[in-house]
């Protein structure tokens, strides 16, 4: 009754133990392009002193070289399964973050925005810009690049933007380039009014290059967005998400998708990421000017659902 | 291709290459803070996946499910029959230890893939003999003794190891009753192996299996083949005991007899007809005496 599906080589698992923290330890990402005297304020960061640079992937550490192929893998893999994954695994409520995240940016309400979102394979924020341009302020003009360093994700978002109305304009377009380094001749400097990344940027393996590339590509005046999970501020709430995200989202990756470790990356990676301070600092260290340390109103960030998302923006000058 | 194929892909590479580097990375991994647990959930043998109460009671739920919407998912069969077999596990280990040649399975753990059974020497043994009886029930059938899913979600790795060699085995199940590997003969042998073994995952298969099929197929299921397998399994030796890998030479009738197997009443229906079956193992035999020759 099963015999079509069958798998050529029985599949180990990640042999490591499943690990819950009990408190966030602030992780400091090496600067790499930086000078020679990293600022080590914390207990872990990237690992200098091996002859190889390591970091981290999920809870485990990697050669820096692998991560790349390693997040690479993770989203070949849950590619098609994407959107639905998401669904399950948050109940839908991604799509309310994804919402509020672009109502605030208000993308086209002082004229039409040459927009690049990353990390943005499928397409989700890019669509939900252009939507929002031309419903609130019949603005047909605004442009969205969309970046992402995996071509599988890139193609479902193409296949979802067949079935929308921007499907052969120039209003969107898909471009396969690493965030750390978007080639020159494709992305000039100073080009794009709004930068967003959505959920994104914790894959990347050297988070301060790119921010220094979305310092690059925007214009003087431009805006960097960034929508991201961080750290949960009320203790109650956060042990009762731990252990939801622990529990919950490997068996629904294994369920839904077949895949239980490309979740569970996920979920590690959520708690590998700098807190809300930390992040905001960083961005500021790219060259953006932000808000105060703080959260809300004339704030660095703002949290949503009490952390388990935030929206930390800035502004190049 | 499907979704859960295409998604096994690439979580394999990196699954594989992760684990490598959990080897290498062990020595002098600093002991972090926030990687304490007040459970212990160390794995217990390579592939266990360790479940609370409430991960347990989920993906049972949560694999029932996804087993029934699309049957085609091996992987869900698979969980779930480790995650419901937690009883029925023991007595089978100790079934296995009270006889001679279930102790030496236990001590020596063989597995059955295509790497552990040589095909064509097989395929080279004298007819009537089990090991070719089975090489031919394989090219009857159409299918290989590829790597079934590994077990995962049983805490104890000699239970686990228990549950692994039933899954390899379900093969030789067939070929020693002689049932092909359509629904109907699938739901036939499943019904055998709760007679044999009692595993809960073929009871529900056998309880809940045959629903989908036609009011014809069902009809000649309960007529012909389930009073058989339910008589030929509560009264057969358990299946479980028995070191196939040594009995490769063994004549099959007498292997029969042994075990206290006897064939259906009604012949089944296959795929492909013996007469062909026996000409292509055949051709592989001349073909491997041929090889043979030329490198010696």
């Amino acid at each position: 009754m099963h015999r079509t599906l069958r798998l050529a080589n029985p599949r180990p698992l990640l042999s490591s133990a499943r690990a819950q923290p009990r408190h966030l330890v602030a992780v400091r990402h090496n600067h790499q392009n930086a000078s020679p005297a990293p600022a080590a304020s914390s207990s872990s960061g990237a690992n200098v002193s091996n002859d190889q640079r390591t970091t981290h992937f999920g809870f485990q550490t990697v050669p820096e070289e692998a991560k790349e192929s390693l997040v690479r893998n993770v989203f070949d893999s849950v590619a098609s399964s994407y959107d639905v994954m998401n669904d399950a695994m948050s109940m839908g409520v991604h799509r309310l973050w994804k919402d509020d995240f672009v109502a605030r940016l208000k993308p086209g309400a002082r004229g039409p925005l040459r927009c690049i979102d990353v990390a943005g394979g499928t397409g989700d924020i890019a669509l939900r810009i252009l939507d929002f341009a031309r419903e609130k302020y019949a603005d047909r003009e605004t442009s969205v690049d969309v970046v992402d360093i995996n071509g599988e994700m890139l193609k479902e978002g193409f296949k979802r933007f067949k079935k929308t109305m921007y499907h052969n304009t120039p209003q969107i377009a898909f471009k396969e380039a690493n965030a750390q380094a978007m080639p020159e001749a494709e992305f000039p400097s100073n080009t794009y009014d709004l930068y967003t990344i959505a959920f994104g940027i914790r894959n990347c393996t050297s988070v301060p290059d790119v921010l220094k590339e979305a310092y690059r590509v925007l214009k003087p005046g431009g805006t960097f967005a960034c929508l991201e999970f961080s750290r949960v501020n009320n203790p109650l709430f956060r042990s009762i998400y731990d252990q939801y995200s622990f529990s919950v989202i490997p068996l629904l990756g294994t369920l839904l998708a077949g895949d239980r470790a490309s979740y569970q990356y996920l979920v590690e990676s959520i708690r590998r990421f700098p807190p809300q301070p930390e992040f905001a600092k960083m961005i500021q260290d790219a060259g953006f000017v932000t808000g105060g340390l703080h959260e809300g109103k004339g704030g660095a960030w703002i949290d949503l659902w009490d952390g388990i998302a935030s929206i930390h923006t800035g502004v190049k000058l | 291709m499907s979704l859960a194929a295409a998604s096994m892909r690439a979580p394999r590479r990196t699954a594989r290459y992760l684990a490598t580097l959990a080897r290498a990375n062990t020595a002098g991994r600093p002991h972090a803070r926030w990687q304490t647990r007040a459970v212990n959930t160390q794995p217990a043998y390579e592939g266990h996946i360790p479940l609370n109460w409430f991960e347990h009671g989920f993906l049972t739920l949560g694999s029932a499910f996804m087993a029934l919407v699309n049957p085609r998912r091996a992987d869900m069969v698979a969980a779930l029959g480790d995650l419901t077999s937690g009883p029925v596990l023991p007595r089978l280990r100790d079934r296995m230890l009270e006889s001679p040649e279930g102790r030496q399975i236990l001590k020596e753990r063989p597995r059955i893939n295509t790497h552990t059974v040589d095909m064509n020497k097989l395929a080279l043994l004298p007819e009537g003999t089990f090991g070719n009886a089975y090489v031919t029930w394989l090219e009857r059938c159409g299918v290989t003794p590829d790597t079934r899913e590994p077990v995962h979600y049983v805490d104890d790795p000699e239970l686990a190891y228990v549950m692994q060699r039933y899954r390899e085995c379900h093969d030789f199940y067939h070929c020693i009753l002689g049932m092909p590997v359509n629904v109907v003969a699938e739901l036939a042998v499943k019904f055998f192996e709760f007679a044999n073994l009692g595993i809960p995952m073929t009871g529900m298969a056998a309880a809940f299996g045959h629903l989908p099929l036609t009011h014809a197929k069902r009809e000649k299921l309960f007529r012909d083949y389930v009073p058989w397998a339910v008589k030929c399994g509560s009264s057969a030796q358990s299946l479980i005991t028995v070191y196939w890998e040594k009995r490769w030479e063994q004549n099959i009738d007498e292997m029969k007899r042994e075990l206290g197997i006897w064939s259906p009443p009604v012949e089944p229906r296959w795929p492909k007809p013996l007469s062909e079956a026996k000409l292509a193992a055949e051709k592989r035999a001349k073909m491997m005496e041929n090889q043979q020759q030329v490198s010696s």
